[in-house]
């Protein structure tokens, strides 16, 4: 064994962890509020800033930047000191990057509701927040990669190969699609125009899919669950291939957002084809998490956080086989501008990204404290089945309403060649969905408010002076001086 | 696009599928030299460890399937200039759509071709095909169910601003009308001083309560009336349907019956449009929404006020 002196910073890690709670449960609150405007309208009280169409980026900022965000910051930090066997390297640093981050989310939360909007999905915030946004970036990667640097072990981890690309890739799209002549503090002209804006947009919205929302939570699995599973890694070189074909495959798949657009044929059908190719890379991944469990199927009696990792693969599998799918011209001349796709992205975002976090938060936390467990394990179970059935609850109603309003938008009678239904009755038709919608989200917030509670005591049983926890020495035959 | 611009999109297309088969063949097969062949060694964090198990064969199927299709896929769709062996085009594509969709349509309209609209309103199947026309493109102003809105008259009472008649519904319809109220607020105060703008709305609603007492700002209002307005609007304001000017004696109220509005009116004027259909719908089709419309209002067309519609 190789000596080593030290600790692992932890207290980066316990704030973002806490915030990664708080944010969900703001953000989701958020998704349930404008989920009931859509069902009642009057809820929007004629206030400006209460308004669908400022809340609804505020609800995906909040849930992917702030609860994904924060959730992200957490388990990489973590994985990339035990899994280098060395601190991070600069605590200031760190806690910049954490106030920095938490700045980002309040300047949303401010200027998003006052209707300050580049009017481009996900990348709504301003330019100044934009560059703040670049800036603590930066101080994350520096973070990261410097941690890498001093690693106390010759091979990197698979987790961290996928954080590493996820931190680059997410630099590159941010500057890149945000790219704007300022008019004013809070008003900027995108440097695009016409159909190539909408090309750098979707590229950056499907790779914000692709890199925030998979490859990172991919870095993710690739700790927790054979962490979880006290179990090897399945297949070390399916990680290489899925790693690099994903990452490459990735990059092409923004324009299958813009199908039958002004966008020439060619690029949709890139986007359509790359989709398609994108699906083995995709499932190498949930592969390798869910074949790691050979032998210990058994735990996911006793174990409700092996119960999330693990169904979060199976979600992550079924979204991206739906995605492709939609992908395909034909298919998505129906589905497209439909709740299908809102269905779609919310069986990614809460039945792979959220239960994959949630699941990592309470293997770690515990760590984190120096306890054995969380505050209660049975309520983690409860949590698990308020999240499962409501996620369901949720698809199933947007995949039906999503389906009805396609078929019914393109019906034509048959004796006459006009269009059968107009807009609205096509609405009505969907209104008893959004009903169900609305349940679904609630099922899944009050699991947040449960986890919430559990989070809380877990702290209060903490002893109040945690002591850091010292640097693990690294493995004799893999150590590097 | 530039052959130039083809190219370097073919290549990087190339490169990227090529990568996968190369990442995919090399990783397929277990090196002979390979000293541990199914575990790496490597240890972190512990207990992080990992095996190395052979790819599934039928994801590795999987993932070759994908890389042929797309290959097939390009090669009969094309990229950038290559046009593609199969010759496709979206726009081709809606071309055809369309001409089919044309035809089907012009074999149903043909047995409703320059009928009346009152003819038309007794056949059942060209008033569901009317209705169909209706809530796609009339609907959006004048509601699903032809109820109208502030603005946008409604269609189901037997009051017509521009004339209830069949002849006059179909001009209405395919010619499209622009109403022009002038803001006359100025003139008005010129005439009747300050309190003027607020007398001639005292009058104007007066008209449609016949049974209050009138006031002396209902005086006031008459006479400015008498000298500006009654000459779209007729005496007692009954309005004249051949200028599109409301009558302003009844209970309906295009714009709101509010003093507010009745000022906004007054001070900015308004400027009603119903765009013509004729040019996006074409005759057939117009006289069929127009034996719907028909078909909503009680029929009980009033005696058309001013100058008699010529029919």
């Amino acid at each position: 064994m190789v000596g080593v002196e030290g600790s692992y910073n932890d207290k980066v890690i316990r704030q973002f962890s806490v915030m990664t709670v708080v944010w969900g449960v703001v953000g989701m609150l958020v998704g349930g509020f404008i989920a009931a405007q859509l069902y009642w309208p009057a809820l929007n009280f004629d206030v400006p800033w209460l308004s669908y169409g400022r809340l609804r980026p505020l609800h995906t900022n909040a849930v992917i930047f702030a609860f994904g965000g924060c959730a992200l910051f957490a388990t990489s930090l973590y994985t990339v000191q035990r899994t280098c066997h060395v601190r991070l390297i600069s605590d200031k640093l760190a806690s910049f990057v954490f106030w920095g981050w938490q700045l980002v989310i309040v300047a949303a939360a401010i200027s998003l509701p006052l209707g300050y909007t580049q009017g481009k999905e996900y990348a709504e915030l301003e330019w100044p927040i934009d560059v703040l946004i670049t800036i603590v970036w930066v101080a994350y990667a520096v973070l990261f990669f410097g941690t890498i640097v001093k690693r106390k072990v010759k091979h990197i981890y698979v987790a961290n190969w996928f954080y590493g690309a996820y931190i680059i890739t997410i630099a590159l799209l941010h500057v890149i699609n945000n790219l704007a002549i300022p008019a004013g503090w809070m008003k900027s002209y995108s440097v695009y125009s016409g159909a190539v804006d909408a090309m750098v947009q979707w590229w950056y919205g499907h790779n914000a899919v692709g890199f925030f929302l998979t490859t990172a939570f991919l870095g993710m699995m690739y700790y927790f669950v054979p962490k979880q599973a006290g179990r090897p890694i399945y297949s070390y070189r399916l990680s290489i291939v899925h790693f690099w074909a994903l990452i490459a495959i990735y990059m092409w798949a923004g324009p299958h957002h813009l199908q039958y657009t002004a966008l020439p044929d060619w690029a949709q059908s890139l986007g359509m084809v790359f989709s398609l190719v994108l699906l083995a890379p995709s499932w190498g991944g949930a592969i390798n998490g869910i074949l790691t469990l050979s032998g210990v199927w058994y735990k996911l009696r006793t174990d409700p956080i092996l119960k999330f990792l693990v169904v979060s693969l199976s979600f992550y599998m079924m979204s991206t086989f739906e995605g492709p799918m939609m992908s395909i011209k034909t298919v998505n001349s129906l589905s497209h501008y439909t709740d299908w796709t809102i269905g779609h992205v919310h069986s990614g975002a809460l039945g792979w990204v959220a239960m994959i976090s949630i699941g990592s938060i309470y293997a770690m936390l515990p760590r984190l404290l120096r306890l054995p467990k969380m505050y209660s394990v049975k309520l983690i179970d409860t949590h698990f089945w308020l999240h499962t059935i409501g996620v369901v609850v949720y698809i199933a109603a947007m995949w039906i309403a999503g389906v009805t309003q396609g078929l019914m938008w393109r019906a034509t009678d048959p004796d006459t060649g006009t269009l059968t239904y107009s807009f609205v009755e096509a609405l009505n038709a969907t209104k008893p969905y959004y009903l169900f919608r609305i349940g679904g989200g609630l099922i899944v917030l009050s699991g947040m408010l449960v986890m919430a509670w559990n989070v809380f005591k877990t702290f209060r049983i903490a002893s109040a002076s945690t002591e850091p926890q010292p640097l693990l020495a690294p493995d004799a035959a893999d150590a590097r001086a | 696009m530039t052959s130039h611009w083809t190219w370097y999109v073919i290549a990087i297309v190339v490169l990227n599928l090529v990568g996968c088969v190369w990442l995919l063949r090399g990783n397929t097969r277990r090196s002979p030299t390979d000293p541990k062949p199914d575990e790496t060694g490597h240890v972190w964090d512990g207990d992080l460890t990992e095996y190395n198990k052979p790819l599934p064969r039928w994801w590795i199927n999987l993932f070759y399937i994908t890389i042929v299709f797309a290959v097939a896929y390009l090669l009969w769709f094309g990229v950038g200039s290559f046009k593609g062996y199969g010759h496709w085009s979206s726009h081709k594509e809606w071309a055809l759509d369309q001409a089919a969709e044309d035809a089907r349509l012009d074999d149903a309209l043909k047995l409703y071709a320059g009928k009346s609209i009152d003819d038309l309103a007794n056949d059942p199947q060209a008033v569901a095909m009317g209705r169909t026309i209706f809530i796609n493109r009339c609907a959006a102003c004048h509601g699903s169910t032809g109820h109208g809105a502030t603005g946008f008259p409604d269609l189901t009472d037997d009051i017509w601003h521009w004339g209830g008649t069949p002849h006059r519904i179909l001009e209405t319809i395919q010619e499209g009308r622009q109403a022009v109220m002038p803001a006359w607020a100025t003139t008005l105060t010129a005439q009747g001083g300050q309190t003027a703008v607020d007398d001639t709305i005292a009058y104007v609603l007066s008209l449609s309560r016949p049974d209050q007492p009138k006031s002396e700002a209902v005086d006031r209002g008459e006479k400015l009336f008498g000298g500006i307005c009654v000459a779209c609007h007729g005496p007692q304001g009954k309005g004249n349907q051949v200028v599109g000017a409301p009558d302003l004696s009844d209970s309906y109220w295009l714009y709101g019956s509010s003093k507010a509005s009745l000022r906004k009116t007054l001070n900015e004027g308004r400027q009603g449009v119903m765009p013509a259909w004729k040019p996006v719908l074409g005759d057939t089709r117009t006289r069929l929404v127009g034996a719907y419309v028909w078909t909503l209002s009680p029929h009980k067309v009033p005696p058309p006020a001013g100058a008699v519609v010529a029919e």
